[in-house]
């Protein structure tokens, strides 16, 4: 055994780079002391507001609107001074987009000032050349691009139209500012899997880090996974490429299922929720995982009292996710060593048990158990959407002018002064 | 593999924060963005008290290891400067 472990298997769990072949089980590795949790996480995901521009197809979490229940600047500060209290190295900021928030920066900043190091995930429509220039000028904060195209056409399908300049543009102003090294992040998919090497192209241009990530079922995710959700022919060919470029692309430990293919992948191959990762909402809600947004995997609330610290430490669903895992029906396959059977969220949200095989089991046993479910209305929904309520333009390339009736309907009274501060101004019983 | 000279001062790189934990410890490069584990307390004993010792050596003798123990430690300590978490201290 050794004494240190600078290229652990669990570094891809937080976004640094995937490392050689994952080393083979022994006794002491890291995997099994990070089965029973950590004090503290070792990173995790806060997303800031459900608030977004787009309307992504495959949002985790449905976002779109603002809840007006958000944790305010001060809440969000106090968060962070836990999470300097916990030795939380860094957060994954994300949304919705969370650069709209009015006190992003704010935030980031204070977050920085307190030793949380930031990784935020943007859709880039705040990455202005000025943006650019301060990002740069700052040591604790990581940028991550969204783009799930290589092209226009296949990123605006999933991500909305004029998503793709979007990003290129952000892409553009990091790299004309000297932002090197920050990331793009790419949900593969079905459509984008042939474009690996461009993607790569694209990150070696604007000399950027290509961070593949898996579709999951969650949120809006749900809605499209059958559609977009890699072919099992495909799988093969993602494996390889990821095995070929092993220590430049990261994949946030996404993809331990397909270590059955051969060797492990590097990676934590272990589910880190609630044990070494988990997510708070813009609501202050603690999920074990960014990917289960879902009352059962809801842990406790950061308003509550002993705030994050107490619901990471204490909360029963941590505790009880803090157990090894048992394989169930896969405890006899040769390979659950590595792929532990897969991701709890995916099977989740497609209905299957959690002690099964993945719905992306490499080995077909997913898709198996997918024809064998029971009730397919029985499927879990995700919790709460905040979706806009007006759909986005269609999908597919050309968009109609919307048409618009317009109607004059005369006011019975005098409006209500926008500076009327008084909530039943304007209300007559 | 880099080989850390035992004779040598050294000290945490400024942006590196340590996290002690049961098994051991995390410490984590806010430049680089990497992190580290320390699978072994005496382990991080002996990184959390290199910035005071005149030399590695005197660190690892301080935290009690044994001369046959020395080379796995000093390859631990190589492994931690290959990653930029330690530098040179002008002693």
């Amino acid at each position: 055994m050794t004494i240190l472990e600078s290229r652990p298997n669990a570094r891809s769990a937080f976004g640094a780079p995937a490392g050689t072949a994952a080393a083979p089980p022994k006794p002491g590795r890291l995997v099994d002391l990070f089965e029973y949790g950590l004090d503290s996480p070792i990173c995790l995901t806060w997303e800031l507001t459900y608030a977004c521009n787009l309307s992504c197809v495959h949002c985790l979490s449905s976002s779109g609107r603002r809840d007006p229940r958000e944790l305010t600047t001060d809440e969000c500060k106090a968060v962070i001074d836990e999470l300097e209290r916990m030795q939380v190295f860094y957060v994954n900021i994300g949304g919705g987009e969370p650069t709209v928030r009015p006190d992003f920066w704010e935030l980031v900043d204070y977050a920085s000032e307190h030793h949380v190091g930031v990784k935020f995930s943007t859709n880039g429509v705040k990455i202005t050349p000025e943006v650019a220039q301060r990002l740069v000028d700052s040591d604790y904060v990581d940028v991550q691009i969204s783009l799930d195209g290589a092209t226009a056409e296949v990123n605006d399908h999933v991500r909305g139209p004029g998503s793709y300049d979007t990003a290129m543009r952000a892409m553009q102003n990091l790299f004309d500012a000297g932002f090197e090294n920050f990331k793009i992040s790419v949900v593969c998919t079905r459509q984008n899997l042939p474009q690996l090497d461009e993607f790569k192209a694209i990150a070696d241009k604007y000399k950027a880090q290509l961070r593949l990530t898996r579709l999951r079922p969650s949120g809006r995710g749900a809605d499209v996974w059958e559609e977009l959700h890699p072919l099992a022919s495909q799988q093969r060919g993602l494996y390889d490429w990821l095995v070929a470029h092993g220590d430049n692309v990261l994949t946030g430990d996404s993809f331990f299922h397909l270590s059955a293919y051969g060797e492990a992948l590097p990676g934590l191959n272990l589910c880190g929720a609630g044990r070494v990762v988990c997510l708070i909402d813009p609501v202050g809600d603690v999920y074990a995982c960014p990917f289960a947004i879902h009352d059962d995997f809801l842990a406790g609330n950061v308003r509550s009292e002993g705030g994050f610290q107490q619901v990471w430490r204490h909360s029963d669903l941590f505790q009880k996710l803090r157990t090894p895992q048992t394989g169930g029906a896969c405890t006899s396959c040769g390979f659950f060593d590595t792929c532990r059977g897969g991701c709890m969220a995916a099977k989740f949200f497609t209905g299957l048990p959690l002690d099964g095989p993945d719905p992306e089991c490499v080995r077909g046993f997913g898709e198996d158990a997918l024809t064998k479910r029971k009730e397919v209305d029985s499927i879990p929904k995700p919790d709460g959407d905040h979706s806009h309520r007006i759909p986005r333009e269609p999908r597919s390339a050309g968009s109609r002018p919307v048409s618009l009736t317009l109607s004059l309907r005369r006011p019975e009274s005098p409006p209500v002064s926008a500076c009327e501060d008084n909530p039943l101004a304007g209300f007559r019983p | 593999m880099v080989t850390l000279d035992l004779d040598t001062a050294w000290d945490l790189h400024p942006q590196v924060s340590v996290r002690p934990e049961p098994f051991g410890a995390l410490l984590y490069h806010f430049g680089t963005r990497k992190l580290s584990f320390l699978k072994d307390r005496t382990l991080l004993s002996v990184v959390q008290s290199l910035s005071a010792a005149p030399s590695a050596r005197d660190a690892c003798t301080g935290a009690g290891i044994s001369a046959a123990d020395l080379p796995r430690y000093q390859q631990a300590l190589g492994t931690l400067l290959a990653s930029s978490m330690l530098v040179e201290r002008a002693s």
